[in-house]
């Protein structure tokens, strides 16, 4: 993918100071970003081979125990489609999950939330789009869990995104929710984004035509990420 | 009413979170066997040409105390100024790598080769910081102190010329290098947008 990158629309994004999401205080920057055209350094980015994925990286049921046994949960396909802002497909690009369990808790050495660890669950999953910028993993439904921020804020369901593009500057990692969960607006981080059109943007809907009968649920979930110019007009100094 | 502009938007970002490791460094996590190794485990591999160099530091929050949570991505190019996908690029230089403040005492280290200059720029190492409390991941970059940086088109553009030091590496010793990234209040970094 050739081109400059476009300039990133903050108005799309979280400011980086957000009261309502405590530890933003003392961990944004007070002064303003500084604004420059990407260079090769953002233009240019890692590329990742189907030889780095497993054939269960993308089966979040199966890959923690090597398909030995099945994680306890709401089995749910999750599945989308990688555009850019000018609508192209974003092909072969890495896409990583990860999430807390049926009970939401994650296997992390630092969550101690007593609500158990499934022997079955790991967490994370990767895969890399198709030549359409498709793709999908197969998982189960993570439970809310608390969180300590105000007195009794709980986190709603959410499944932790982190997608790559084409270049360094595309680097992006969000947050998917699910359809009609009532703790989305109660969440201080989803409400971050103040912009509801947004907000909305990180829910996934239930996509029945997107499920399996008598195996699992489907969530659609599309991504967009920054797009690239294609003028033909680059690097002339005067400026056309 | 004119045409529409048939343009999507971003997809907004969140916060990496906490667990932020579990999907990007498993094995800091805790989170053993289902990949055979962490993804962005090294810069390089072993034969990489030019000079190997490693890179420390702490991130600071607003309070001066170091994140023990932070995960931070490097892109770079080879000791020829090449970024791997170029032509006649290094193929032992990866270019990215993905390194974890360490969970005790907030230190990360970087080891790589030291790049050459890319496209009229001085040698660089770009970065992006996700951790929790941080809303969309931080962009900044690493120069070096004993390179000539003069005419580089990111520091030129720092208006106050005392900031431009927030983005540059100070060499405390063979081959090592000090990187501390001050996320908020006295000497905070310099951030990018690019």
């Amino acid at each position: 993918m050739s081109g400059t990158l476009i300039p990133r629309d903050r108005t799309a994004h979280p400011e980086p100071y957000d009261p309502g999401y405590k530890t933003s205080v003392v961990r944004s920057p007070r002064n303003a970003l500084l604004s420059l055209d990407a260079t090769v350094t953002e233009n240019t980015g890692p590329t990742f081979g189907h030889d780095l994925i497993g054939p269960l990286d993308n089966n979040l049921i199966l890959n923690f125990t090597q398909g030995k046994a099945p994680a306890v949960g709401e089995r749910i396909r999750m599945h989308g489609r990688v555009i850019d802002e000018t609508g192209r497909a974003v092909p072969n690009t890495l896409v990583e999950i990860w999430q807390a369990n049926a009970g939401g808790r994650y296997r992390h050495i630092r969550d101690t939330y007593f609500a158990p660890l499934d022997p079955n669950f790991g967490g994370c999953g990767r895969t890399l789009t198709d030549d359409e910028g498709y793709y999908e993993f197969l998982t189960i439904r993570p439970g809310a869990y608390p969180w300590p921020n105000r007195g009794n804020d709980w986190r709603p369901m959410h499944i932790h995104v982190s997608v790559f593009g084409s270049g360094f500057g595309q680097r992006l990692i969000t947050q998917m929710y699910f359809q009609g969960d009532p703790l989305i607006d109660l969440c201080p981080i989803a409400h971050t984004v103040k912009d509801r059109g947004q907000l909305d943007s990180l829910v996934a809907p239930l996509d029945m035509a997107g499920s399996r009968p008598m195996d699992y649920l489907a969530y659609k979930f599309d991504i967009v990420l920054r797009g690239r110019r294609q003028t033909m007009f680059e690097n002339r100094p005067e400026g056309l | 009413m004119p045409q529409p502009l048939t343009r999507h938007r971003e997809t907004a970002s969140q916060t990496g979170g906490p667990y932020v490791h579990i999907g990007c460094i498993p094995t800091f996590a805790g989170l053993e066997g289902v990949y055979p190794e962490d993804l962005g485990k090294r810069a390089i591999e072993e034969g990489a040409k030019g000079e190997i160099i490693e890179i420390s530091g702490e991130v600071f929050d607003g309070t001066g105390w170091a994140l023990r949570d932070a995960m931070i991505e490097s892109w770079q190019a080879d000791a020829e100024g090449r970024y791997p996908g170029q032509e006649g690029a290094d193929p032992k230089v990866n270019g990215f790598c993905r390194f974890a403040a360490d969970k005790d005492t907030g230190l990360f280290t970087l080891r790589t080769v030291k790049p050459g200059r890319a496209g009229g720029q001085a040698p660089h190492i770009a970065l992006w910081i996700a951790a929790r409390g941080i809303n969309v991941g931080l962009q900044t970059r690493i120069y070096f102190d004993d390179e000539d940086n003069a005419g580089d088109p990111v520091l030129s553009r720092i208006e106050q010329k005392n900031r431009a030091s927030t983005l540059i590496a100070k060499k405390d010793g063979a081959s090592r290098y000090r990187f501390d990234i001050k996320l908020q209040g006295e000497g905070e970094t310099v951030f990018l947008d690019m």
